[in-house]
């Protein structure tokens, strides 16, 4: 267990918690934390904010986490950045880790800034990976240039923060033999209504159309498409499958598609078990979005489409033959 | 309506060429430009401040070629566009380019907005903005994609969170970053584009802003983290098997049987 003086080398994983749930990428953090957490002989730590996580503390346990510290609200309120980024420079003032993760979502690339600055340390965006090399040094991995260059960048002051994007590391298996502390710390009400709050969360405007970067399949179209109606073709193809339809952007900026489905760097970044990409060139933007899915397929008329250097399987031919073929063979199987 | 709009100027990321060997950008195959997602930034300031009057500066860290950039800030509707240059800043991170923009953003005095993109397009962060804004102790929301309501005194906007989209209320002064999705930037007309030709960038070196920094937290000196190796993400790119027409199904079929997806 860890010990407050000393070297930092402790690992806290910031749990995302909003709308009363936490998001899958904690568990993947908790799974490298647990990693770097051992290799630097000292604990893993997690902090949960908002009304009601407590319920969640056994569950980061489970994951890996070897002590929780559980800010809870006495009611309901919504997340507050100004509020978190407080709780959390406190926090690691207290317990000194020496690296920090966040996940590379909305909401952690909203927070994790102010709180690396209050603090006056480096903070990584958008890591694909994180190590420690042989001089014991903290190393992250991250794209630059809309994902043209991979840097490894290392972090010269503690704790090294870092946001880690969702879907890099696989979450440990629960074990629920696995036992560990959990400390609570109640936040009042008067703490929040003291003073007009300068962030205020009003309530939800919407819901996203679709979660895209949860999808193990996407079904994406491009320019390659005639029509708004033929988003149908594919979205029947990605109903058989049982994954999402996406698109490149210029089918989002002529009004086809929401913004919610675009995937790219301006949009969202997914990586899919499978990603069959439809009449899409292949844009550096584009691909910056879905190159790191498992399997890339693709399936365009054009054999000089950048698209194709890029798929472990590119089909030349026209998608409005090829799409529906493999739609009746689809649905032959199933009978 | 005093509203900073923070402009990253960066090179045409559809030009520019790549070292391949040694993992970096070539500068000069590319001039810089207005980062696409900044262009979105401009366009919410002025829009803004053509509903409640005031003035809309623009403020950057770049070395000095990056004036052109600027000037087509100004005939987007940019009033005053400054540029922060000094072989002092080089090597930022975004702890020291936070602390830096920060630092000016006190020299120019009371505000009431900041506005910039989301991101950059060769840095990738999307941190300065909220790093500025902790650094100024003023609110902010990040991945605005609707300004819903401006007042003397709060902006009400609509911010991604990731789950869902939420109302957002922020006090004045504050800061946020927009995505693409806030407004369509309108083009700049012959006429603004041949005024913003002749008007003034102005130059702010390290100097000019000594009073109010610590030399020892700008440039590489005040940056926290360091580039260790870097390299080309997309050479090899997977280069898989070419199929054509009627086989490609049959292929098709066996990577979803092999996934197990069928």
């Amino acid at each position: 267990m860890s010990h407050s003086e000393g070297t930092p080398k402790d690992v806290l994983v910031y749990a995302e918690y909003i709308d009363g749930k936490v998001h899958p990428v904690t568990y993947e953090l908790l799974s490298k934390g647990r990693e770097l957490a051992d290799k630097l002989g000292g604990s893993l730590i997690s902090a949960i904010i908002g009304y009601g996580p407590s319920k969640y503390s056994e569950d980061l346990i489970w994951s890996g986490a070897d002590k929780v510290f559980v800010y809870e609200f006495d009611e309901d309120v919504k997340p507050d950045v100004l509020l978190h980024k407080d709780v959390l420079v406190n926090l690691i003032n207290e317990i000194k880790p020496k690296i920090v993760l966040f996940g590379a979502t909305p909401w952690g690339r909203t927070l994790a800034p102010r709180v690396a600055v209050a603090l006056r340390t480096g903070l990584t965006a958008d890591c694909l990976d994180i190590y420690i090399d042989e001089n014991g040094d903290v190393i992250q991995v991250r794209p630059a240039f809309t994902g043209n260059i991979i840097a490894h960048i290392k972090t010269i002051t503690t704790p090294v923060m870092t946001t880690i994007r969702y879907k890099v590391f696989k979450p440990l298996s629960k074990d629920k033999s696995r036992k560990g502390q959990v400390i609570i710390r109640k936040i009042d009400k008067a703490h929040l209504m003291s003073k007009e709050r300068p962030f205020e969360i009003l309530g939800k405007v919407k819901e996203k159309e679709v979660n895209i970067a949860d999808a193990e399949i996407i079904v994406a179209g491009g320019r390659g498409l005639k029509r708004k109606e033929d988003l149908k073709i594919l979205e029947e193809l990605a109903n058989l499958l049982g994954g999402v339809v996406g698109v490149s952007r210029p089918l989002v900026d002529s009004g086809w598609c929401s913004k919610d489905r675009q995937v790219g760097f301006s949009g969202n970044i997914v990586k899919p078990k499978i990603y069959i990409a439809c009449g899409i060139s292949g844009s550096p933007q584009h691909l910056a979005g879905m190159k790191d899915s498992k399997i890339i397929i693709s399936i365009n008329i054009d054999p000089s489409a950048p698209i194709i250097r890029y798929s472990d399987l590119a089909v030349v031919g026209d998608l409005y033959e090829i799409v529906p073929k493999l739609i009746e063979e689809l649905k032959k199987l199933r009978r | 309506m005093k509203i900073i709009v923070l402009i990253k100027p960066t090179p045409n990321i559809e030009k520019v060429r790549f070292d391949v060997e040694r993992g970096v950008v070539d500068r000069s195959s590319a001039e810089l430009e207005i980062n696409p997602f900044d262009l979105h930034a401009i366009e919410a300031a002025v829009r803004i401040k053509e509903r409640f009057g005031g003035t809309v500066i623009s403020l950057s860290m770049a070395p000095p070629n990056a004036v052109n950039a600027l000037r087509d800030a100004i005939a987007r509707g940019v009033d005053r566009a400054i540029l922060l240059s000094d072989k002092r800043f080089a090597g930022a991170d975004t702890l020291a380019t936070s602390y830096t923009l920060a630092s000016a953003i006190r020299k120019l005095g009371d505000f009431d907005l900041i506005i910039c993109g989301e991101k950059s397009v060769d840095g990738d962060t999307g941190q300065v903005g909220p790093e500025v804004a902790e650094l100024l102790g003023i609110p902010h929301a990040s991945y605005v994609v609707d300004v819903k309501e401006v007042s003397k005194d709060s902006i009400t906007v609509v911010s991604d969170l990731g789950n869902a989209y939420y109302l957002v209320r922020l006090k004045l002064p504050a800061l946020i970053s927009v995505t693409k999705e806030v407004n369509v930037p309108r083009k700049p007309k012959l006429k603004d584009v041949l005024r913003a030709r002749k008007a003034k960038i102005e130059i702010w070196d390290a100097d000019s802003l000594k009073d109010l920094i610590d030399m020892d937290r700008i440039g590489l000196k005040g940056s926290a983290t360091r580039v260790v190796k870097a390299y080309y993400a997309l050479e090899k790119g997977r280069r898989g098997v070419i199929v054509k027409g009627d086989e490609g199904i049959q292929k098709i079929l066996e990577i979803l049987k092999s996934e197990g997806m069928i």
